[in-house]
C-alpha cells in the first residue's frame, strides 16, 4: 500500500529533485548491408541538467531539435545509450538505486494529443482509476481518489466521470490527462507540449490550472514547448536547444532579457511581435534547422549563425558560465580563437 | 473601382444523414487589391470553411450554400465546372497549413508548378518549365534548377512551403487565400515566410486572406483583422484599432488570455467554458454563454454587426 501514498521529501530542499548527467540518444535510420554505412540522427547529445524541487525548468527549441527525446529520456520510455540519472539522491536502474517503475511513479508525463493519450474504450473513471489500483489501492478507494482528481483540474466528477474521451473537448481531454499524471502524486511532471494543441482560450484556462496544482501539491515541471511565450510565462529556468545539444541555459530573465547565444537571440526575435507599429522587418536568420543526421561538425549552430568562423567548424564549443547562464559558443569562451572571443 | 472580392450574408451548413453543422451564420466582408485581411479565430470558428467556400472547396452534394460571394464581379456561387476550373488557381489561388500533403507525392515539384500554368495559361513545356524557375527563384529557393527536380518529401517544410507559395502565385491570381501557412513550420522558419507572404503581396498588388488561429501572426501581417466566432465575424477592424482597443467581449477576452512578454506571474484572464455546438443555431449571442457583460437582451435575438466608427464594425449589444 505504501506505493500509493505520495512520496517524501528525502534529501531536502537544496538537493536536485532530477539530476541527469551526460545522456545521450541516437537512433539508428535506414543503413546499408550489415549495417555498414548506416546513418544515425543525434537525437540528444551530451545533456547534462539538474531540475530543482519545486522549479519549472522550460525546455525550448525547434523541431528535431531533441525537447521530445529529452522528455522520453526522463522517464525512460527510451533508453539512453550513455548517461546516468539520480532522482532526489537515488541512482536510476542502477544496483543500489530505485528501480525504473519507480522512477515513472515519482516522474509522469502529459503528452500533446490528448485524444491518441487517452484509451478510447475506457470512461474517464477507469483511465484515472487504472494505475492507483495496479498498485494496489483498494476499489472504493481508488473511486474517492478519481473523484479528488476530476474536481482537481475542474471537471464536476458527477458530469465527467462516465463519460468516454470522444464525449469531450480538447481542452477537457487535456484536463483528464493531467489528472492521471497527477494519480499516483507524483513529485515531477513532465509536460510535452501539454498546451500547444489547445485553442488560446482554453490554453489560458489550462495553464492557470497549472499554475495552481503545483501551488496546491508542491510539484515540480519539465515543460518543453515549442512556444516561447508560454515557456517564458511558467518557466523559472529555461533550457534553449538546438539539433540535440544544448546551446544555453540560465534563469528565465536572463535568457529573455539578456540572451547570449545567436540562437537564443534568432529565436527571439523570430517572434511576431503584437504590435502592428513595430513590425519584424527582416527575418533574424535565414533557412531551415538542418536535419539532425550528420549535423554541421564543430557547432551544430554555424551553417545559420551569422557570426561563425573557422574556429567554429573545427571545435565544439562547451557550455561555459557567463554571467546568470551557461552558453555553448566560442564567443563566450576566453582564448577559443574566435575574433570576437571575450 | 470596385472591390476584389465581396461576400455578402454567407450562410455554409454541412448536412449528413445524422447532423447539420451550421458553420458559417452570416458571413459579410469587402477585400480590395493590395489589401490582407486577417481572420483569427479558433478551431470551430467558421474561419476555414468562409475561406474554401471562396474556392467552392466543400463537397457540393452534402454543403448548403446561401449568401453571394463576388469575385471580380462574378457570383462564385452560381458557377458552373469550366468557371470553377478556371478560377481555383487561376484568379484565385490558395495556400495551405501542409504544404506535404498539399502537393502530390509522386510529381516533382517542378512537374506539378508546370503542369498548372499549362492549364491555366496554355503556355508550352518549354516556357512553363522556365516559368517555373523564375517562380522558385521569385519565392528565393536556393539553386532553383535542382529543386525543381525534386519531389516534394525531399524538401525541407519551409522549403515546401516557398514552393506552394511559388505553385499559388504561378497564373498572377488578383486573390491569394492563405490557410494557416505558417502553423507548422518553426518560429525562425515562420517569420521568413511571412515575410515573404507580405512582400509578394506588395509586388503584385495581390488581395491576401490569411486565415490564423495566432494573433501575433495575424497581426504581423494583416491590415485588417476580422474576429470570427460560432460561424460569425464578431468584431471587423483596422490592425490597429483591434489590438489597442478591442470592442467586442469576445475580442478581449482573445487577446487578454494570449500569452505574450511581460504577463509572467500575472494571472491569465482566459475565457471561461467553451465554444458552442454548431449543431444547433441559438437564439441569441453565440458568445452570451461565456460573456461577462451578458444581459437579459443578448439572449433574445441574435445581435448585429454594426459600425462603431468609419472602419470598425462590432456585433454587441453593448458596442456603441
Amino acid at each position: 500500500m505504501d506505493s500509493v501514498i505520495a512520496v517524501a521529501d528525502r534529501g531536502g530542499p537544496v538537493q536536485p529533485l532530477l539530476l541527469a548527467r551526460g545522456l545521450r540518444k541516437h537512433f539508428p535510420v535506414g543503413g546499408g548491408l550489415l549495417g555498414r554505412g548506416r546513418k544515425v540522427v543525434r537525437a540528444v547529445d551530451d545533456l547534462t541538467l539538474s531540475v530543482a524541487k519545486g522549479e519549472t525548468l522550460g525546455v525550448v527549441g525547434e523541431s528535431g531539435c531533441g525537447k521530445s527525446t529529452v522528455a522520453r529520456l526522463l522517464i525512460r520510455l527510451l533508453r539512453p545509450d550513455s548517461g546516468t540519472m539520480v532522482l532526489d539522491g537515488d541512482p536510476v536502474d542502477e544496483p543500489h538505486g530505485i528501480t525504473i517503475n519507480e522512477l515513472r511513479r515519482q516522474v509522469q508525463m502529459v503528452f500533446q494529443d490528448s485524444y491518441a493519450s487517452l484509451n478510447p474504450r475506457l470512461t474517464i473513471a477507469e483511465t484515472l482509476a487504472f494505475a492507483p489500483k495496479a498498485h494496489g489501492l483498494p476499489a472504493a478507494e481508488a473511486r474517492a481518489r478519481v473523484r479528488d482528481l476530476l474536481a482537481k483540474v475542474g471537471l464536476d466528477p458527477d458530469n465527467y466521470a462516465d463519460r468516454y474521451p470522444h464525449e469531450l473537448s480538447g481542452g477537457q481531454r487535456q484536463r483528464v490527462n493531467i489528472a492521471r499524471a497527477l494519480a499516483l502524486r507524483p513529485r515531477l511532471v513532465i509536460l510535452d507540449e501539454a498546451v500547444s494543441a489547445l485553442d488560446k482560450s482554453v490554453e489560458a484556462q489550462v495553464l492557470n490550472m497549472l499554475v495552481d496544482l503545483k501551488a496546491e501539491l508542491g510539484l515540480t515541471y519539465v515543460f518543453i514547448s515549442h512556444d516561447l511565450n508560454v515557456v517564458q510565462y511558467l518557466s523559472d529556468r529555461v533550457l534553449v536547444m538546438y539539433l540535440g545539444k544544448v546551446v544555453e541555459l540560465g534563469p528565465v530573465e536572463a535568457i529573455y532579457g539578456d540572451p547570449q547565444h545567436p540562437y537564443t537571440r534568432a529565436l527571439l526575435s523570430a517572434r511576431p511581435s503584437m504590435d502592428p507599429r513595430r513590425r519584424t522587418h527582416e527575418a533574424p536568420i535565414q533557412g531551415d534547422p538542418p536535419n539532425p543526421i550528420d549535423p554541421p561538425s564543430g557547432c551544430r549552430f554555424r551553417t545559420r549563425c551569422p557570426f561563425a568562423e573557422e574556429v567554429c567548424a573545427r571545435v565544439e564549443p562547451p557550455l561555459t558560465e557567463t554571467g546568470r547562464q551557461e552558453v555553448a559558443c566560442h564567443m563566450r569562451v576566453a582564448g577559443s580563437g574566435h575574433s570576437k572571443a571575450v | 473601382m470596385s472591390n476584389l472580392l465581396q461576400v455578402r450574408d454567407l450562410h455554409v451548413t454541412f448536412v449528413t444523414p445524422d447532423r447539420t453543422v451550421h458553420a458559417v451564420n452570416g458571413v459579410s466582408f469587402d477585400l480590395e487589391r493590395g489589401e490582407t485581411l486577417g481572420i483569427l479565430g479558433e478551431s470551430g470558428s467558421g474561419k476555414s470553411v468562409t475561406l474554401r467556400s471562396i474556392l467552392r472547396l466543400h463537397p457540393e452534394h452534402r454543403t448548403r450554400w446561401s449568401g453571394s460571394i463576388r469575385m471580380e464581379g462574378d457570383e462564385v456561387l452560381e458557377m458552373g465546372p469550366r468557371a470553377l476550373g478556371d478560377l481555383r488557381g487561376g484568379r484565385v489561388a490558395m495556400i495551405f497549413q501542409e504544404p506535404a500533403t498539399a502537393f502530390d507525392p509522386v510529381f516533382t515539384v517542378g512537374h506539378q508548378i508546370a503542369e498548372t500554368i499549362r492549364r491555366h495559361t496554355g503556355k508550352s513545356e518549354t516556357d512553363a518549365w522556365k516559368r517555373a524557375r523564375e517562380l522558385l527563384e521569385l519565392v528565393r529557393i536556393p539553386s532553383p534548377v535542382q529543386r525543381l527536380k525534386a519531389y516534394p518529401h525531399e524538401m525541407s517544410g519551409g522549403m515546401r512551403q516557398r514552393a506552394m507559395i511559388a505553385l499559388a502565385l504561378s497564373c498572377n491570381p488578383s486573390l491569394l487565400l492563405a490557410d494557416e501557412p505558417t502553423t507548422a513550420l518553426d518560429a525562425t522558419v515562420q517569420i521568413q515566410v511571412l515575410l515573404l507572404i507580405r512582400e509578394l503581396q506588395r509586388e503584385f498588388d495581390l488581395g491576401v486572406i490569411f486565415v490564423t488561429h495566432d494573433i501575433g501572426v495575424a497581426v504581423e501581417v494583416s491590415d485588417r483583422i476580422g474576429v470570427m466566432y460560432a460561424g460569425k465575424i464578431v468584431e471587423l477592424a483596422p490592425v490597429e484599432q483591434m489590438v489597442d482597443a478591442p470592442q467586442h467581449p469576445y475580442s478581449q477576452g482573445l487577446l487578454a488570455s494570449t500569452v505574450h512578454d511581460g504577463m509572467r506571474g500575472r494571472r491569465l484572464e482566459a475565457i471561461p467554458g467553451a465554444p458552442p455546438d454548431l449543431g444547433e443555431m441559438p437564439t441569441g449571442c453565440s458568445f452570451a454563454p461565456r460573456c461577462r457583460f451578458v444581459r437579459p437582451d443578448c439572449v433574445a435575438q441574435p445581435p448585429d454587426l454594426k459600425p462603431t466608427s468609419d472602419s470598425h464594425l462590432v456585433r454587441c449589444v453593448l458596442a456603441a
